[in-house]
């Protein structure tokens, strides 16, 4: 018995097999026609604490592969763009899995964005992949995950990177900080991780440069999605008598700490990074008006073109319960596009070259460029106040959204690299 | 100084009883039932979500009452319909019927809720600081908490210590089947504990919502540290669970305001490493940086030196 139930267990095995290679070879002559979409993977949060970024950014990209090709008859001669959500949990072992997942399934190309270690784990795995499979190389399009080291010491061929990183962010805000002649104390203050130790280490260094006079009064970590409850980390402020606050935080570690900072009745500005949407703007709206600001690329109020408007009109009109929380989603892709239109198909290696020092007008009027030797983009950049004043596109329909009150523009975010890339050989 | 002391002795001690809380039910349900319920902290969520719903139509106060009842009728039917049936299969079962409750509950959650953050506000009636020390506001909302807390301890420890009621519980939980022999019904003594075990981690959510925020991974924060404090306090002891609860959270809220870590040790010994020390990272670690770590390394010393818990009795 136990015999016969082997063999037949070896033989389904074999039959499985057999089926996976013939379903290989098929879909593999599939592949060569033309109307076969193109398949983009979309690798973030989709469960988990995380979930509700990942969610949002993945909502995002569909309506603007949607909106901007799919409804205009396709990309490249007729074909349509498939986004493929790959669910990493925003664990750097969970992202391995999926990519191996995605390789498995004969992605080519794959967004990510959310937490820079993850970023970083991405990338190396790219990087190998690519080492050792030449001809079946993928490309990583990063939109969001801000940690300089991924376009410096750890640039890779294979990375592109469509946000500004967090460093030409810093400069931007610790210029606005050091205009307010009332900020004498500050107080740093981030999770415990790649990104949390970049923000603190590089406000503490440009702070220091451009307003010698500003005292650091606290350089404070905590464990990233651990804490419940963020008082006793504001009692340190109050008792620091820190006059403005900065912070990497985002999520649910963003909610709490504003939350915990306007409880104890301190009425000091926050600085951030991400203390906008998904129920962030409508939890603290009220609350954080004229006193949480934000760096952002992409301005959300006032939104300069008719364009972008409809873009936003319309995406609010297919989602109601949502908002364009990311832009540069959009941005990305249809800097992808263009170069698949250049390059006349879908080869990561092509796509690279042709994105490279590519210039792209986006749909808010503004000239973007991508720099060759990081690959990193280069946009406007804005500091934003959340405010219910002047707001015609709000978030979380909570009637409060982001109004720029200081803007930089792309030219003068340009920072040096120390970028050594290797170009692979064709 | 002494307003940072003051107001962590108060941050811990709001905390603390949160999690208290938490920790009675659990540990009253374990000691009834000889099994961990993973699901504990998911009637946490339930009560945080179900009484935002209810206060977006009849405001806040109608939600502190109705969503912890409704989170009570909730896990007395998963206990009556669900555990029972998977309790003639031992324990291993129940752990594993528990742990997968935790993955749906939070799993329904997002579905019907979304994954956003929710705009659960503080009641307008608590919306003022209840006093001001050194420049720090207390507000009315975290004494209300507190009181909230306090009483539900009292009460619980009367109603199992003095009332009829409580006795048959006690007995239930270590001789049910004297107790069954004497005509009580037990297994509507389980199902009762365990609703009224997930009603209080319910009525937890609902006072904490507004100030720990509510959103789909509150379940996960706290469900770990809720785990670690009935082990601490000794499986099945409600004295226990208290102690351990304060003191987990006063550990963690003076561990965040002392300025004080690795680099002022190796002061006091005499030692300097350079920045660029491979062990880097571990010389400038300070307390506050691994505060909300201490309570599992506490947890490993406390199994080490003393595997029943601090007032536990249980010994298997």
């Amino acid at each position: 018995m136990v015999h016969l139930l082997s063999l037949a267990r070896a033989c389904s095995r074999f039959l499985s097999i057999f089926l996976i290679i013939l379903a290989a070879s098929f879909s593999a002559q599939a592949r060569a026609q033309d109307s076969e979409p193109v398949r983009i993977g979309f690798m973030d949060p989709l469960s988990g604490p995380f979930a509700s970024i990942g969610t949002s950014g993945l909502t995002v990209l569909q309506f603007a592969a949607d909106y901007l090709f799919n409804s205009r008859g396709g990309i490249l001669g007729g074909r349509m763009i498939e986004i493929v959500p790959l669910d990493n949990m925003q664990s750097p072992t969970e992202t391995q899995i999926q990519f191996r997942r995605a390789v498995g399934e004969g992605l080519r190309i794959i967004f990510q964005g959310n937490s820079s270690a993850v970023a970083n784990a991405l990338n190396t795995a790219v990087t190998r992949h690519n080492r050792r499979n030449p001809g079946q190389e993928i490309l990583q399009l990063n939109y969001s995950a801000v940690d300089p080291i991924l376009t410096e010491e750890n640039c890779s061929f294979w990375h592109f990177r469509f946000d500004a990183h967090a460093v030409m962010k810093l400069n931007v805000l610790t210029d606005f900080i050091a205009r307010n002649e009332d900020i004498q104390r500050m107080y740093i203050i981030g999770q415990d991780y790649s990104f949390g130790h970049v923000v603190a280490e590089t406000s503490e260094r440009l702070l220091r440069e451009k307003r010698p006079d500003i005292e650091i009064v606290g350089n404070e970590f905590h464990p990233i999605g651990q804490v419940k409850d963020f008082t006793p980390y504001v009692t340190k402020i109050v008792a620091s008598n820190a006059d403005a606050v900065i912070t990497g935080n985002f999520g649910a570690d963003m909610v709490s700490l504003a939350r915990s900072i306007i409880d104890s009745g301190l009425d000091i500005p926050i600085y951030t990074f991400y203390a906008a949407y998904d129920g962030i703007t409508a939890t603290l709206g009220a609350d954080g008006k004229n006193r949480i600001r934000l760096v952002h690329n992409d301005s959300a109020n006032p939104i300069p073109t008719e364009k972008r408007k409809q873009f936003y009109r319309d995406f609010k009109a297919a989602h109601p319960g949502r908002d364009v929380t990311q832009p540069r989603l959009a941005m990305a892709l249809s800097m992808l596009v263009q170069a698949m239109e250049e390059t006349g198909g879908t080869d990561p290696y092509e796509l690279a070259l042709a994105l490279e020092d590519m210039r792209f007008t986006t749909l808010s009027g503004e000239e973007v460029w991508m720099r060759g030797s990081d690959h990193q983009i280069f946009q406007d950049l804005h500091v934003s106040v959340m405010t219910d004043e002047g707001i015609e596109f709000d978030a979380d329909n909570s009637g409060f959204g982001l109004y720029t009150e200081h803007f930089v523009p792309a030219e003068q975010t340009v920072m040096e690299t120390s970028c050594e890339m290797r170009r692979p050989r064709r | 100084m002494p307003e940072v002391l003051v107001f962590a002795t108060l941050n811990g001690l709001v905390t603390g009883l949160l999690l208290f809380m938490l920790a009675s039910g659990l540990t009253v349900i374990f000691s009834m039932m000889g099994v961990l319920n993973f699901a504990h902290a998911s009637f946490y969520m339930l009560g945080a979500y179900f009484a935002y719903s209810i206060s977006l139509y009849f405001g806040y106060w109608t939600g502190l009452i109705l969503a912890p009842l409704i989170v009570g009728v909730l896990g007395a039917l998963v206990e009556r319909y669900g555990l029972r049936r998977v309790h003639q299969h031992g324990h291993v079962a129940e752990l594993v019927f528990t742990f997968g409750l935790a993955f749906l509950i939070e799993e329904a959650v997002q579905f019907f809720w979304g994954q956003d953050t929710k705009n659960y506000q503080t009641p307008d009636l608590l919306d003022f600081p209840l006093f001001t020390l050194f420049g720090q506001e207390f507000s009315a909302y975290r004494g209300f908490m507190l009181t909230i807390s306090i009483g539900i301890f009292i009460g619980l420890y009367q109603v199992l210590t003095r009332s009829r009621v409580g006795l048959i519980i006690q007995a239930a939980i270590s001789h049910p089947h004297m107790v069954a022999n004497l005509g009580h019904n037990v297994p509507l003594i389980f199902t009762a504990v365990f609703g009224v075990g997930t009603a209080l981690a319910g009525l937890a959510g609902v006072i904490a919502g507004p100030v720990l925020t509510t959103f789909p991974g509150m379940a996960l924060v706290l469900g770990s540290i809720v785990f670690v404090i009935v082990v601490i306090g000794g499986l099945g002891s409600l004295p226990g669970a208290l102690i351990a609860s304060l003191l987990i959270g006063l550990l963690q809220s003076y561990a965040i305001a002392a300025n004080v870590g690795m680099p002022e040790l190796l002061e006091l010994l005499g030692l300097e490493f350079p920045r660029s020390h491979p062990l880097d990272d571990l010389w400038t670690l300070n307390l506050a940086q691994i505060a909300p770590v201490l309570p599992f390394l506490l947890l490993v010393l406390v199994l080490i030196f003393r595997p029943t818990g601090l007032m536990g009795k249980r010994e298997q």
